[in-house]
This record gives structure tokens, C-alpha cells and sequence, in this order.
């Protein structure tokens, strides 16, 4: 297990839409999106349940175990 | 013609058409183009991670600036998983609160749970969503939601996707006599003429995805369902002449016959 100099983990592990994915921390929610090629999308994120509003993107820390959910429209009747 | 109102915002048009099941998004574009529709359904669901982020998404084809976007519950079972679902599109589309419920009973069916449907009608309206439910065909249930708060009532004409058109147009009529807000037929048209006669019925307007997309020709069909839909309208609004079994009124003066 990674630590930085603070016994912070250097790489966490959370779910994102029913997926493990691994990022380097820290992060943020706006972060992560960019490294996702999702930056400027229309969409929502969700994280542990809360819907994290756009406004806050930026200085919304992800964090090891979280469980993220970014949704998007799509075609629907 | 009078407007469609509904939570005090009037459209022209009164079909609403739905995005999905069509072969590709300029497929949709067309169609929804030729609908004339000015809202439509969207789902919501998780975006593809990986996949490439330039690709077309459904927002180039029906872009949010041109249609008013009724983002939808499809796929819910619970009233938890639809509330959950509608504040992630509240969220998404800057605080866009004109919504579609729909909590659904069963997967084979479709058919809707009402009672998980109110329980997430409440909950919603209480949260400031302008709620549009789509329900079954009960008056009673229909009656409930509008008291709810719900700014249309959208009963089925028959099963989601089935294309059976309106199974009890007795039922429909009752609702459309003592609910206030739009009534609008949403589910189970197949083709133009059982659009035309949920309009003649009295419905404030009609609600489809399949008709359309599940067509041979769809950009075609979305076409006729427009003009099915405007007709069935003025054909209410003018007032149908009564309908006699016999005593004949034959439309050419009775008088003047050569011979006579």
C-alpha cells in the first residue's frame, strides 16, 4: 500500500457506475472527471449516495472506497 | 389553435415523443424533427466509462436548446430508485424540474406499480419537481395523483410497446371528465388513427416512443402521428355530429328529383 508523507494512501480504489477503478489521490470530483474525458459533459455525479451539484465539483474530494455514480441522458421513451 | 399547457408553460404541439429505440441519432433527429414535438423523454443511466468522448450523443441530435427535455423514470421499480433517479436529472440539466414518472410493476407487463407511484409522487412534489405520472387507466388512482399535485396525468392506452392502441377508451373518458390538469395518453399507440382517437376522446395530448421508432419507416410515421394527433384535435374541438343507426339524412336535397 502506497502512503504519502502524511500516511495518506498515494492510490485509491472506488467503485464508479459498478466498476473498480484506481486513481491517484488526492483528487476531486472535477478532477477525476477531467481524467475521464468527461469534463464540460452534461451530466450528474453522485457520490455514496449524494448527488454532488456541479458547484461543488472542484473542491469535492474523492476518497479510497467511495462509491461514485455519473449519469448522463440518454434515447428513452 | 389553443395551446397545450402545462404547469403554466404552453407548447403548440401535443405529441410527445420519446428518444429511444431508434437505429442511430440521425435517425432520431429526423423523426423528432418531423413530430414537430417540442418534448421529449430522455432516460438517464450511467455514462459508458471509456468509451471515447467526442463520439455523437443524444444531446447533438435533440439538443436541450431546441426541445424541452422530460427526463424519465424508465426502469424503476421503486419509488426510492425513481426519486433518486429524477434529482440526479435535476442536477444534470441545471435545475430543470419538468419530469416524467413512471415506477413499473413488472418487466414482462410494464405494467405500473400506482402504488409506488404515488408514494414517489408525493415525495417529488413536495421537493418542487413538476411531477407529469404516467399511470394505469384507473380514475380513481388518476384522481389521487392529480390531488398529489401532478401537472398532467398520463394513463396508458394499453401495455408500453405494444402497440395495441386504446383497450378501454370507457376508462380514458372518465379520467379526461373529472381530472383538471392535461390528460395525456402516454403508452400502447401503434398507429395514427388510435393517436386521432385518444385526441377525439378529449385527451389534452399524446405520448409515444415505439409507434414511431418501432415503424418500417419511422421519419415517415413521426410525420402521420403529427397530423393524427392535430386532426384528432380539431375533430374534438369541432364537435363530432351524433351518431345514428338509421333515419337516413342524405346530404343532396330530398326535393327536385327529374321525374318527380
Amino acid at each position: 500500500m502506497l502512503l504519502d508523507m502524511s500516511g495518506r494512501l498515494k492510490v485509491i480504489t472506488v467503485s464508479l457506475n459498478g466498476e473498480t477503478r484506481q486513481f491517484d489521490s488526492p483528487i476531486k470530483v472535477a478532477q477525476l472527471l477531467d481524467q475521464l474525458g468527461l469534463t464540460g459533459k452534461r451530466l450528474a455525479v453522485e457520490r455514496n449516495g449524494e448527488i454532488v451539484p456541479k458547484s461543488q465539483h472542484a473542491e469535492t474530494a474523492v476518497e479510497n472506497g467511495d462509491v461514485l455514480e455519473i449519469v448522463v441522458a440518454v434515447g428513452g421513451g | 389553435m389553443n395551446p397545450l399547457v402545462i404547469a403554466g408553460k404552453s407548447y403548440n404541439s401535443r405529441l410527445l415523443v420519446g428518444t429511444g429505440k431508434y437505429q442511430d441519432f440521425e435517425q432520431t433527429r429526423q423523426a423528432i424533427e418531423a413530430s414537430g414535438a417540442e418534448i421529449v423523454t430522455v432516460a438517464i443511466r450511467r455514462t459508458n466509462i471509456g468509451q471515447d468522448p467526442k463520439q455523437p450523443s443524444l444531446l447533438d441530435a435533440v439538443p436541450p436548446s431546441k426541445y424541452t427535455y422530460l427526463p424519465n423514470t424508465a426502469g424503476c421499480y421503486t419509488a426510492d430508485d425513481a426519486i433518486r433517479t429524477l434529482r440526479l436529472a435535476r442536477e444534470m440539466l441545471d435545475g430543470h424540474d419538468l419530469v416524467k414518472l413512471e415506477v413499473l410493476g413488472d418487466p414482462d407487463t410494464l405494467y405500473p406499480n400506482v402504488s409506488e407511484t404515488l408514494k414517489a409522487a408525493e415525495v417529488l412534489v413536495k421537493d418542487g419537481f413538476k411531477v407529469m405520472v404516467y399511470t394505469s387507466d384507473d380514475p380513481i388512482m388518476a384522481k389521487q395523483l392529480e390531488e398529489t399535485g401532478c401537472v398532467a396525468i398520463m394513463p396508458l392506452a394499453s401495455l408500453i410497446g405494444s402497440g395495441m392502441g386504446i383497450l378501454n377508451p370507457w376508462n380514458l373518458q372518465i379520467i379526461i371528465d373529472r381530472i383538471q390538469v392535461p390528460v395525456i395518453v402516454d403508452a400502447g399507440v401503434g398507429t395514427a388513427s388510435d393517436a386521432t382517437i385518444a385526441m377525439e376522446l378529449g385527451c389534452d395530448a399524446v405520448l409515444m416512443n415505439t409507434a414511431i421508432a418501432g415503424a418500417q419507416n419511422p421519419v415517415l410515421m413521426a410525420s402521420a402521428m403529427k397530423k393524427a394527433v392535430e386532426a384528432g384535435r380539431e375533430a374534438f374541438l369541432a364537435g363530432r355530429m351524433p351518431k345514428k343507426v338509421y333515419q337516413a339524412s342524405p346530404s343532396s336535397p330530398a326535393g327536385g328529383m327529374i321525374g318527380s
